[in-house]
């Protein structure tokens, strides 16, 4: 379980908190959605979820991250990269950019923590065969799809076998074949006991993939509860989120004097 | 080592034996025309200057022509002309590393003389940001042209273009050095001590014999110019 209390986090020169009293809880096997406007603060969430801020970015953090009730702070990202993992919107920005092969790219993890090879190449082999990319082993990681290029970022946080994976924007730069692939494997993680904390603005996404959703705004969270709710919460376009299909189309619906539960039976 | 060796010496037997050396390594690896352009890219913008100060405020006794108050003497024009050559040396022989070398060797073999894997990933990083900035410098210029900006023409054109250009580029790398920088460090990059790596560059006989005889000819070039036996710049 990996939890935040009473967040609140300043970027280094800044005045302001980017982030205010957030406190948000991901339990094992998990999917959490985080919603909200551009600049709400999504992105610092996940930095602080993930230790990296301050640890990495610097800043201070008042409030606290805790991982299966140890606290998290002054530990070092490299100690926190076992226990946490985070994935960026651009494939192409999580490449190391020194592995000449997808099969290399996803032993950089486990190599930096000092792991016999032997190890280390049986943690490449799981990683890609729980997200059935083996037969990208071979690729030059250069030359993937966004979705396999997201993929095998996802497949190297999975090496460092970490409980709780933050995803940022995952599917931002993708088609919908490469969300479809990213969807279906953020599934499989999260039947496998891995808690998925997931910024996402497709909320057609989500909907189909989380159990809970929490909306920001202005660097607080101001929702929090089961993603039908939350997704169907009339004030979610106040905060910049745009409902899922199937709520706008049973609005719709309902505005024309039709009954909106046809959607839900049809979904 | 060629581009310390065209570094230290002078005039233009050296530098050009270099060069010489830096094409007939790149036609055998079959990047001449991607070498010549690089190289030219990354001389052209010092070497335009370097001409137009040592042409005209280069002090000399044979006077070629004056434009206004400037002369441009004979020794400035040779001046200018063997350190655009020795440039241009430089600039080709560290564009053939770029070019020839696989990162992942690079950094493995950095790592396996016991130099740091953050320094090794540095080194290897920088020589793969030039082509991806180059790339994304040109999605920018498109992007900017699009909306009207002028990047061709004129040099007053050129120059009004350039900070609308140059802006974005530097912006969008620092965030894409950041992200990358945060991505490494969540796969435990940081973490201090040895790493058992899973594979090792191969290293012939012939590379080695080839890497002494460098370094030979370079610690030989460096005396000879201690000695007064290698030509000087003017």
């Amino acid at each position: 379980m990996l939890e935040l209390r009473d967040a609140t986090y300043r970027y280094a020169g800044y005045a302001n908190p980017a982030i205010h009293d957030v406190s948000l809880r991901l339990d094992d096997g998990e999917i959490v959605g985080l919603v909200g406007a551009n600049e709400a603060g999504k992105s610092t969430i996940c930095l602080v979820a993930c230790g990296l801020a301050p640890a990495s970015v610097g800043g201070g953090l008042e409030g606290s991250l805790t991982i299966d009730g140890e606290p998290m702070k002054g530990r070092p990202v490299h100690e926190l990269a076992e226990r946490v993992g985070i994935a960026f919107q651009d494939p192409a920005t999580q490449r190391s950019g020194i592995a000449a092969t997808v099969f290399e790219e996803v032993a950089l993890g486990p190599m930096n923590l000092g792991l016999p090879a032997r190890e280390t190449i049986a943690r490449v082999r799981e990683a890609l065969a729980r997200l059935r990319i083996e037969d990208l082993a071979g690729r030059d990681p250069a030359r993937l799809s966004g979705g396999q290029g997201q993929l095998v970022a996802i497949a190297s946080l999975l090496a460092m076998r970490p409980r709780h994976i933050v995803l940022d924007e995952p599917t931002a730069q993708l088609d919908p074949e490469g969300t479809r692939l990213v969807a279906t494997a953020l599934r499989d993680l999260a039947a496998g006991g891995t808690a998925l904390l997931i910024v996402e603005h497709k909320a057609d996404l989500l909907d189909g993939l989380c159990g809970r959703v929490a909306v920001v705004a202005e660097g607080r969270i101001v929702a929090d509860g089961p993603t039908a709710t939350i997704l169907a919460d009339e004030r979610l376009a106040g905060w910049g989120v745009e409902p899922p299909s199937r709520v706008r189309l049973a609005r719709a619906l309902a505005a024309r004097g039709l009954d909106p539960a046809v959607v839900g039976a049809a979904s | 080592m060629e581009s310390v060796g065209a570094f230290v010496i002078g005039g233009y037997a050296g530098p050009l034996a270099i060069v010489a050396i830096v094409l007939a390594s790149a036609l055998v690896a079959r990047v001449a025309g991607r070498l010549v352009r690089v190289s030219l890219l990354l001389t052209l913008p010092i070497a335009i200057s370097v001409v137009l100060v040592s042409v005209f405020t280069r002090a000399g006794t044979t006077v070629l022509f004056t434009i206004g108050p400037f002369d441009a003497t004979l020794e400035g024009v040779q001046f200018a002309a063997q350190t655009v050559v020795r440039l241009f040396a430089i600039s080709g022989a560290i564009s053939l590393f770029g070019m020839t070398t696989d990162p992942r060797a690079f950094v493995y073999d950095l790592e396996r003389r016991g130099l740091s894997p953050r320094f090794a990933f540095v080194a290897a990083a920088t020589v793969e940001a030039v082509p991806a900035m180059v790339a994304r410098a040109g999605v920018i210029a498109a992007a900017q042209r699009s909306r009207g900006l002028d990047t061709e023409g004129g040099v007053v054109a050129r120059a009004r273009g350039f900070l609308p250009l140059i802006v974005p580029v530097v912006l969008s790398s620092l965030t894409e050095v950041e992200e990358r920088s945060l991505a490494l460090e969540v796969r435990a990059f940081g973490r201090p001590g040895r790493r058992d790596l899973l594979w090792a560059p191969g290293d012939r006989t012939a590379e080695r014999v080839l890497r002494w005889a460098l370094f030979v000819g370079l610690v030989a070039v460096a005396a000879g110019r201690v000695a007064g036996l290698v030509p000087r710049t003017p």
